[in-house]
């Protein structure tokens, strides 16, 4: 089963943003999540994992399909709403989607402590067809 | 040459041992032969060639590792003792055994299955399963590994536990079947027809246990099933209901192997799932014409199903069984019984859509399509469940 494993921007209760961290807290983090890749990626449950760029280089774009696109560019008041990053893993069964996001969300954060962060965990469609 | 591949293994196992090196050697032959052959030619003795070659990286291989003097040993030991006669004995049933044995969860099972039985390359199996090829390629390690660590023997399992290592066989052999198929949607995309090789390696076993009526009966479900698959999609690639498929579409051939296995399975004596399963594909596909169906028969069918296997989804199918047969009203009464076992599962919202559109309750049945497409994970079947809802409110 395929499972995407979402992070957004949303500030997190007791956390300062990253910006705020020392280096080696930061690199502590990165770690972690290289860490996490690899162990995926042995066992086998490894599809995808991406950082993506800030909220401050969002475009919104809406079309109607004849004139010329609106495109909005931030900042945005609900930055909180734009992904930061995702994982896409196959695994045996929800329970273990369920394992791996609780393993990302105690990643570091300030001292070394879990940062405790939201993880969204969603099915991913399959393109294929249940037999009939 | 993928034929060959479990041969290979087999005489390599016998040899030297060590499944997860011998079946690394097995890979690399076919790929070398598969690079040379075509520039110089196909040799006279393929089987022959390939154990060779693979044979030779088994040594060298052997050779290269740590405790050197003891693996030497004991492959002077192996060489002297092993007969001269090479490819006479299939090994592929033993392989079977080791590649779906109860130490192996269903996904390791089916990766290693479809690569040291059915020879398909890492590659193919992970487009098959659309991961990225290091991530089947590790996925299969594992189940090596895990084989080793096990100490699964390479050997036919003693008559206590034959049984259960059957059905465990079976049991992947039908996931593979089952696990389903793309939608024609990009022609760039290649991808492995697991249907086909579930059934490739099904008359494998039935040709190493022709006495089964379980592996017959598991051919012949497959067989059944496989011969309505031009019909199951339109020519959009869309999903087509059972009930109006268009029947000169399916695939008599099959149709006729399938019904003849049952029906020699089926006076052997002790009836199980797969046989019980291969009688209600059949009952659908003796039918000319959907009104033809012979309900009450698989509404039997399933009810001993029910007993042999249980489980609530086998029940949802005998509702919707006797919802055709004793009408709507019948089948609905039956899935509240199922409320609980089955709650938030797609299934039971589906199939109550749809006895509740044949008991002509067009506002429920909407609902329910539309609460079926949005907890179902496969696309295909969203957008037809969405479909049904969508032909509904235009009535």
């Amino acid at each position: 089963m395929k499972f995407m494993l979402n992070q957004y921007y949303a500030p997190i209760e007791g956390v300062e943003p990253m910006s705020r961290w020392t280096p080696e807290e930061v690199k502590a983090h990165i770690d972690f999540q290289r860490r996490m890749n690899d162990e995926l990626r042995e066992r086998g449950e490894f599809v995808d994992a991406q950082g993506l760029t800030g909220p401050e280089q969002v475009k919104i774009v809406t079309c109607d399909g004849v004139g010329a696109p609106v495109v909005t560019d931030g900042p945005f008041a609900e930055s909180k709403e734009f992904l930061a990053g995702y994982r896409i893993i196959d695994v045996e069964s929800p329970a273990r989607a369920i394992e791996i996001a609780a393993q990302a969300s105690a990643a570091p954060a300030q001292g070394g402590v879990p940062i405790k962060q939201p993880i969204e965990v969603r099915e991913v469609m399959s393109p294929m067809s249940l037999d009939a | 040459m993928r034929d060959a591949a479990p041969r290979v293994l087999g005489v390599l196992l016998r040899r030297f041992g060590d499944f997860a090196a011998a079946e690394d050697a097995v890979q690399e032959a076919l790929l070398a032969a598969a690079v040379q052959w075509p520039a110089q030619g196909t040799p006279e003795n393929q089987l022959g060639w390939l154990i060779h070659v693979a044979s030779r990286r088994m040594t060298d291989q052997l050779r290269s590792e740590s405790s050197r003097r003891e693996r030497e040993h004991a492959l002077v030991a192996r060489e002297a003792s092993v007969p001269a006669l090479v490819g006479d004995r299939d090994d592929t049933l033993e392989l079977m055994f080791m590649c779906c044995h109860p130490a192996l969860s269903d996904t390791s099972a089916i990766a290693l299955t479809l690569r040291a039985v059915a020879g398909l390359s890492t590659v193919e199996i992970a487009s098959a399963f659309l991961v990225p090829e290091a991530t089947m390629a590790q996925r299969i390690s594992r189940a090596k590994r895990s084989i080793e660590r096990s100490a699964v023997p390479f050997a036919m399992p003693c008559a206590r536990e034959f049984d259960e290592r059957l059905r465990a066989v079976l049991r992947v052999l039908y996931l593979i079947f089952n696990e389903g198929y793309l939608t024609s949607e990009g022609a760039e995309l290649v991808r492995v027809e697991l249907s086909a090789e579930a059934i490739r390696l099904a008359r494998i076993l039935r040709a190493a246990l022709p006495e089964d009526p379980e592996v017959a009966g598991l051919l012949a479900l497959m067989l059944l099933s496989e011969a309505r698959r031009a019909a199951r999609t339109d020519s959009r690639g869309e999903l087509v209901a059972l009930e109006r498929q268009d029947r000169t579409r399916w695939d008599r051939g099959a149709i006729d192997e399938g019904l003849a296995l049952l029906a020699a399975a089926l006076g052997r004596g002790a009836v199980g799932e797969y046989q019980v399963q291969a009688a209600i594909a059949a009952a659908h596909d003796r039918a000319a014409r959907v009104e033809d169906t012979d309900w009450r028969e698989i509404v039997g069918w399933y009810g001993l199903l029910e007993q042999i296997t249980g489980g609530p989804l086998v029940a949802l199918n005998r509702a919707v069984a006797v919802g055709m047969a004793d009408g709507p009203a019948a089948g609905l009464a039956l899935l509240e019984a199922l409320e609980q076992p089955l709650a938030g599962h797609h299934r039971r919202y589906a199939v109550r859509a749809h006895l509740l559109e044949m008991a002509g309750e067009r506002e429920a049945a909407i609902v329910d399509y539309c609460a079926a497409a949005s907890r179902t994970a496969s696309l295909p079947e969203q957008r037809y469940l969405l479909g049904r809802a969508a032909r509904l409110g235009q009535t």
